[in-house]
Order: C-alpha cells, then structure tokens, then sequence
C-alpha cells in the first residue's frame, strides 16, 4: 500500500477533496456489493411464487418445480461438461503453441487471432451453428450412428437436422476456447525462465521441459482457466437456444433429435410470451443456474487457493 | 497405414566416432512426411469419388492426412530417434494441430457471415426500419440506435461505478471491505448473462409493479451488471502497474493523496483502462440473451430509454433468424446483414482499442 | 566419470552482435576449472555454450567446436538433449521445481529416462545424490515437503543433488554462490573441493578469492568496451594467475587495481 501523504501529518484539517474522493471510491465500491445483493434479493422473491406453483402452470407435463428444472439441470450440466471435455486439449495445446512452439515473432500475432474468436458475438455462433455447423455434421452423425449405434452415447435414430447437442457443445467449445487459451497462454508464458533452464540443463526435450516446468507451474492457472470458460457455457444462451432441438427429457444420447434443453435456453425460449406465474417459474430456474454457476466459480477459487504451498507463488 | 512413402530407415550422416549422437531424423522430414500423408489420403479420397461418382471430400482427405502424419512421424521417430524424441515429436505434432483446428471456426464463421450477409448490406439496411415490413426490404436502424442507446447508458454507468472501485481497491481499500470488493466483483464476472437480465427485470418490475415491463433503460442496467466487473478487473490491473515511485515523487511535493491519483496515476494509466473500457464494451454490445428478456423486441424506432420496447442489433438477428415470415430468405438476409454489422461493430471497438493503447501509452523513450 | 573438454576458436553471436571471439582452452578432467572478468565480458555466455544451454536465448548461435573426450558438440547430428545430460549446470540464482518436494526435485532429471524405477531404488538414488551435495542430514526428515520451502544455500545444495543425480560428467557452475550468504557459499566450496574427485566442474565466479580458493585453473576473460566481442586474456593455473600473470590486464584485474 501506498504511505500516507506527508501533507496529511502536518496538516490536522483533512483536505475536503481528498474526502469527497474517497467516499465517492467507496460508495462505487459498495454499490457493487449492494448491486450482488439486490440480484439475489429480487431473484429469490421474485422466485417465491414457483415453488408453490400448480402443475397447471408448467409448460410440459412436470408436477412441481423440481421435476420441471430437472431435465434442465441436467442438460446444463452435460452440455457444459461436454464442450468443456472438447475446449480443454485444444486449448491447451494452442496456448503451448503459442507460449513455447511458434516462433516468437509470430506469437502475439497467433495470440490476436484466437483472440478474434472470443469477440465474435454469441448470436453469430448461433446462426453459424444452424446454417453451416450442423448440415455439416449430419451425414457423419448418420455414419457414427449405423457403426457405434451400440454404444449408449451414440444411440439412435439419428436427427435428421444435426441440430443435436452434440452441434450445441462443439459450438460452445468454440465459444470458451479463447477465454481458457488466453489464461493459459498468460500462465505458460509467465513461468520462470530458470525452471525451464534447470528442466533443459537435466537434458529435457521440449515436452519434458514443458512436463516438468511448465505444467505444473500453471496447473492452479490452468484449472482456473477451464473453470472460467465452465462458467461461460454453463450461462450461454443464444447457441443453445438458437441451435438445439430440445425435449424435457434426461438423456445422454448425443445425437437424437430429442435433447435435454438447458436452463438459459429454456428462459430465452420462453420468456418472451410467458406471463404470470410462469415468469416466477423462469426467474427461478435463472435463480438456479446463478446458484450452479456461483458454486462452480467457489470451487475453482477452492482448489486454486489449496495448491498454494506448491504453487510458483513462494 | 500402409501410407509409408519412402522412410529413412538409417540415421543419416552420423560420424561414428561421436558418442553424443544419437539416431536422428534429417531436418525436413516432418514437412516431407506430412505433405506425403495429405497427399496419399487426397488419393484416395480422389479415388472415392471416382469410383462412387461423388464429390472429392477435401476436409476429410486433409483432416486424414493430418492423423495419418502424426501417427507416422510418431512411428519413424520412434524407430529412428528413440521413444523420448517419440514423444516430444507426437506433442509437436498435436499441439500444431490443435491450433490448426482452431483456425476451422474462425474462418468459417468469417467466410459464411460475410458471404451471407453481403446481399443486404446496403443503404437500405441502415437508413430504414423493420415497421410495417412484410417479406424483403426493412433495415436495421431502430436496431442499430437502439444498441448504440443501450450500450452507451451502460457504458455510462459502469465507467465511473467500475473505475472508482477500481481506484477504491488499488489505493485506499483495506481490511474487510476490500477482500469483500474483490471476492464479489470475481463472483459478478461469474454471472451468466441471461442472470443479469432476470435481475434487471425483476428490479425493475417490482419498481413500477409492471409483470410484463420491458424497455432499455433495463437494458442498460443488465450490461452494467455484466460489464462493471470487467471494467474493474481490467483497470485495477492497470493502476496496479503504476509505480509506487511515482506516488511517493508526487507526496514528497506536497501534493494532497486525491489530486496525486487525478493527475499522476490515472493520467499514467489511462491508455490501459480506455482500452479496458473499449474491450469491455465490445463484450457487452454482442449480449442478447438479457436484452431479449428486459428490452424485448419492436419493429419501430424508439429513441427513448425510459418508455417502450427497443430493439437492439443482437436480438434484431435473432429476432429475424427465430420469426422467420412467408419469404424465408428475405428474413435470413437480414439476419446475416445483421450479423455482419454487429461483428464490425465489435472488430471496430477493438482495433480502436489497439489504437488507443498505442497512442495514449506513456512515452518511456525505449 | 570425467570428461577433458577442448574448445577451439570458439565465437558466439547473439544474432548480428559477436559476444565472444576467439576463445581456445583445454579443460582436463577432474579439475575445478574458474572463469573470471568484469562483467558483461561473455564468460557466462562462453559457459552456456559448453552444454548448449545459450540455444535456449533466441538468436544465439555459434562458429568454432567445443570437443567433450574427442566428440564436437556442436555437429549437426549431435542431439542437445544428449549433452545436457553428459554436462550438467547450476544456476545462478537457485532453481529447484517449486511444484515438487526435495525428493521429487532430485529424481527430476532421472525420472525422465528411467520411467520404471523401483522404490527402492529411487530412495538410494535420493539419498547418494542428497549426500554428495551435503544435504542429507539436513532434509532427510522433510524430504516430501516442497523444495521451495528451503533457504537459498540448501536450495542452491538440492539443484546440485538434481544435478548430479543423473550421473554427468562435467558441471558448470553460472556463479553459483552470488544469490548466498557467506556461510552458504563455504558450504557449496566445500562441496566443490568434494565433488572434484568425480567431474570436471567449470565455475563461473564474480569473487576473486573464491576463484583461488576452489579452482586449479582460471581463465580471465575481458572486454575492450561496450559493443565490442569478450575474450580470452589468460589461461594457466591458478596461483600462477594470481601470483605471477603473465598478462597486466590479468595482474590488474586480480590485484584489484581495474577500470
């Protein structure tokens, strides 16, 4: 922290600027922590009616409200953890090409590149993913279908539109790619010169040395990272609601035209013509994704903080 | 994989007499071998299609060979230079290709949005609305100055809350408040975006007592919500770069601690937190999910934030996309024109970003 | 377990610029060999070239051979991994893995060629190598903890045990005492006085005494000004370089009466 002014101690008055700046730093630093507060205020009151909601109320054909947020839970869950099981590797092994593979001059240049992919806005993705994605993958869904059909996760019939989650998960994996490649890249390229000499001077090849140093160096940087865009997919919208064909149904089949829907596609879905107590049912499933997304972001925090002793940081 | 064309079976040159030699792959192999592997996969997919009368599938022929490279470097490797060369070859190998399929959606997206968008974007797009339009023509404007209303206003308000807390955080916070400050604002960038616009529609219904309120001001506070914690991170990084000499130059003056961050740290971090801002901006001015939940849709032009619906240029594509009318195409057209405006409106902010950095950054002479 | 390394007309660019010309030396095995100067005169950057360590700096690159027992390090089949290995380095500043323990730290470099290696096996490894860097009695309690827990002068100790853990023939030493207290810096002379009698070390040192101290031999190397290539002044034994150099630059470095 900065030492305090030398003025302040010889002068007793405290100077009426320094105060108004001060206060005004603090208010816009609590208004921050009201602004959380009244987010989970409003959700939760506005949430109240569903849980006593009749079965009437629910779209489809759920009793209460928890068998109705079921099936979208759990769609938000697998199409998280599937884009996320794509994104991670690739991420990876971009963020290494680009911190220690690519020649140093054309680094940040690669760097700007991924970088585009995370400006580009989630709404264009959506239509992407409808228009080339998925009749693109259609005819290759059919083939996994006829020759794995017996595997559970690539299960028939085949949808006849590619609009499966599976095309919704690739696209997510698109979307949060550049937000783990820029952290990694970040934390690969901040690992300590000398660890990698002292992994290089024990006759490390490349990849050892990147074992041996680099890796582990930016293990809690690295779980952050896949926390973060975890975050990310959980909370996308647009592609999914754009993209998927949904059911409210729980099924791990990746490639039916039946799919769990999640959370946040089913709000933008139906919002726009829900009234009533269906908007108190909506609010509160979004009240649910906050909470999933909150824990997420805990749990990163959590692991992060427990790696300390070993971490680069001492 | 019987794809091999024409291995080096012995280690080439190797003086016999140098101990620290080990079998070695002469320098252009990787290259030789995966142009070989495309290659042969690009024959017989070109086969294929001969045979069975069908088009030459090049994505699968390159992506084929690109497997079959890795798989083959991976075997010489192995043979010639030893299991530890293999790996770190195989990893090579991987990570460049792993950055190659990155490039797939890019280009892609790229390609088809300007294909696709290019048909109607013209004068029209931009100088009329969608009111009263059934089938081609209409345009964009009552989008375009609606998302310019918006994300102004949520500009406008996230700036000075964000910048302040960042000022609060980096030079007075202490103790509690601060870790609070931090750990919540970390918590904020968490918030799934369609969250915010529940949030702000919550608010604002129980404000006015309206169940079915929609209008941008609501908007606006959404983004905020989204784009204060951004503006915070990245400034505060900024003010933390700014050397405590500097601060303590400027106290040894005599000058008081609030005209010290005025006129020394804000002004010597001010490239860094205009291109935090812009970024931020860019990020929020593609958010649909919120807007489509507190603004709604409208196909007449609305200048007022306070009252009515207003259409901003995400939910315009998505809007367009999901109602598609009797003449589909005219419909999708102006959903791919939309697309097409929105990404050089997000490309723009971020090359003027890029400028803003390079110019206002403090002259260190270097 | 020693190896005579022979270095001729060595010159080492970093791109364009020419950091050091001309250097010729012979090195005998099993000696403590002592490169002094001012800095910036390119003996460090000379060091990192006896295991091709300076490829590491982008740009560097070298003309002229270095032979380690006959073999040319820098023909174009010789494999840089494979030399690191045959000559070992330590750092300046110590540098053990932060995210490993004391044990994982010295069987670092053997993990990567001897994957199957028995408990056992790997505990005696520990033990020797921790034993020949002085550092047993003081770790052999806390060997799971984290190596970055240690103070500088046993974390310096642990680089030398994961480096002489994968069994080399030659250390270079990059100033290793400059980041250690004096006490410190008695403990690793010690255990160079100690490790002599199995590998030919080269040490780089900005300390004068300690150059007569541990070496045999010294090399003096020196700059006309900046902009301009370092090179090799003197080379002989050490106490004929400190008593009796038969260059003045070296009599005026060594006496102190320089710049």
């Amino acid at each position: 922290m900065t030492s305090a002014p030398p003025a302040s101690a010889i002068t007793a008055k405290p100077r009426p600027g320094d105060r108004v700046f001060s206060t005004a730093t603090v208010v816009a630093g609590t208004l921050i922590l009201v602004t959380l507060a009244a987010v989970a205020i409003f959700l939760v009151a506005q949430s109240l009616p569903a849980f006593t909601a009749e079965s009437a109320d629910f779209k489809g054909d759920a009793d209460n409200f928890w068998q109705y947020v079921g099936p979208l839970v759990f769609g938000t869950l697998w199409a998280a953890a599937l884009a996320l099981i794509m994104a991670i590797p690739i991420a990876l092994g971009i963020a290494l090409f680009i911190s220690h593979y690519a020649p140093r001059r054309l680094a940040q240049g690669l760097g700007y590149v991924v970088d585009l992919l995370a400006a580009v806005p989630s709404v264009v993705f959506g239509l992407w993913g409808i228009s080339v994605l998925a009749p693109a993958v259609q005819p290759f869904y059919t083939t996994l279908t006829e020759w794995f059909g017996w595997f559970p996760l690539f299960a028939g019939p085949v949808s006849g539109t590619g609009r499966t989650i599976l095309t919704v998960a690739v696209v997510l994996a698109v979307m949060v790619l550049p937000i783990i490649t820029a952290l990694c890249r970040e934390v690969f390229l901040q690992t300590p010169v000398l660890h990698e000499e002292a992994a290089l001077a024990l006759g490390a090849t490349r990849w050892e040395m990147i074992k041996l140093a680099v890796l582990p160096f930016g293990r809690p940087g690295i779980i952050s990272a896949a926390m973060l865009g975890l975050g990310r997919a959980l909370g996308e919208t647009m592609v999914v609601a754009m993209v998927l064909s949904p059911a409210a149904i729980i099924s791990f089949a990746l490639l039916q035209s039946q799919n769990p829907t999640t959370i946040a596609a089913n709000i933008a879905l139906n919002f726009p013509e829900a009234h009533g107590v269906g908007v108190n049912i909506l609010i509160a499933t979004g009240l649910i994704l906050f909470v999933i997304t909150l824990a997420v972001n805990m749990i990163a925090r959590y692991i992060v903080d427990r790696r300390k002793e070993f971490s680069g940081a001492n | 994989m019987s794809v091999l064309t024409s291995p080096p079976k012995s280690p080439v040159g190797t003086p016999v007499a140098n101990s620290l030699t080990a079998g070695k792959l002469p320098r252009y192999t990787a290259v030789y071998v995966l142009i070989g592997c495309i290659a042969v996969m690009s024959l017989v997919f070109a086969m294929i299609a001969v045979a069975a009368g069908s088009d030459f599938n090049i994505v699968a022929s390159v992506f084929l060979g690109v497997v079959a490279y890795v798989v083959v470097i991976w075997v010489l490797s192995r043979a010639v230079e030893g299991p530890r060369k293999a790996s770190d070859r195989l990893v090579t190998a991987l990570v460049a290709t792993a950055f190659t399929i990155a490039l797939l959606p890019l280009i892609s997206v790229a390609y088809t949005t300007i294909v696709n968008g290019l048909p109607r974007f013209d004068i029209q797009f931009f100088s009329e609305s969608m009111r009263n339009v059934v089938g081609p023509g209409g345009g964009a404007l009552h989008a375009i100055v609606g998302t310019l209303l918006v994300t102004g206003m949520a500009t406008l308000i996230s700036v000075p809350v964000g910048l302040l807390t960042a000022i609060y955080l980096v030079e007075y916070g202490r103790g509690r408040l601060k870790h609070a400050i931090t750990f919540f604002v970390d918590v904020m960038t968490g918030i799934p975006s369609i969250v915010a616009g529940l949030f702000a529609f919550a608010l604002f219904a129980l404000i006015t007592d309206d169940p079915g309120i929609r209008f941008g001001f609501g908007g606006s506070v959404a983004l905020s919500v989204l784009m204060i914690p951004v503006v915070v991170r990245s400034s505060e990084e900024m003010l933390k770069l700014v050397p405590n000499e500097l601060r303590e130059a400027a106290y040894a003056l005599g000058v008081p601690k609030w005209l010290t961050i005025l006129k020394v740290v804000l002004p010597t971090s001010i490239a860094g937190i205009i291109t935090g801002i812009m970024i931020s901006i860019a990020r929020v001015i593609g958010e649909t999910a919120p807007l489509l939940i507190i603004a709604g849709f409208t196909t007449s032009m609305n200048y007022n934030l306070f009252a009515e619906r207003m259409m901003t240029l995400p939910v315009f594509v998505y809007t367009q996309y999901a109602n598609q009318g009797a003449d589909t195409q005219a419909y999708i057209d102006r959903a791919w024109a939309g697309a097409l405006t929105l990404i050089l409106i997000v490309a723009l902010l971020n090359v003027i970003a890029r400028i803003v950095a390079k110019v206002f950054s403090p002259k260190t002479g270097r | 377990m020693s190896k005579r390394i022979e270095v001729n007309d060595l010159n080492v660019y970093y791109s364009s610029f020419l950091a050091v010309e001309g250097v010729s030396l012979e090195i005998e095995p099993r000696t403590v060999t002592a490169f002094i100067g001012p800095s910036g005169c390119g003996k460090s950057t000379f060091l990192r070239t006896l295991n091709r360590m300076h490829e590491v700096i982008p740009g560097a690159r070298v003309q002229g051979e270095v032979l380690i027992d006959g073999n040319n390090l820098y023909d174009s089949a010789v494999d840089p991994v494979l030399v690191r290995r045959q000559v070992g380095m330590v750092f300046q500043r110590p540098n053990p893995f932060p995210t490993m323990s004391i044990k994982e730290n010295v069987l670092a470099g053997v993990r990567l060629n001897n994957k199957r290696m028995s408990k056992a096996d790997a505990d005696d490894l520990v033990e020797k190598s921790l034993q020949g860097a002085n550092l047993w009695n003081e770790v052999k309690d806390r060997l799971d903890r984290p190596g970055s827990g240690l103070s500088g002068g046993q974390q310096q100790r642990l680089c030398i045990a994961r480096t002489i853990a994968v069994s080399p023939e030659v250390i270079l030493m990059d100033e290793p005492c400059s980041a250690l207290d004096p006490i410190s810096t008695l403990a690793i002379e010690d255990l160079i006085e100690e490790l002599k009698q199995e590998y030919t070390i080269v040490i780089v040192t900005h300390n004068m005494q300690q150059a007569s101290r541990v070496s045999d031999k010294t090399a003096f190397f020196n700059i006309a000004g900046t902009g301009k290539p370092g090179k090799l002044i003197e080379y002989d034994d050490t106490t004929t370089m400190f008593s009796n150099p038969s260059v003045k630059a070296t009599e005026d470095y060594v006496s102190g009466r320089f710049g």
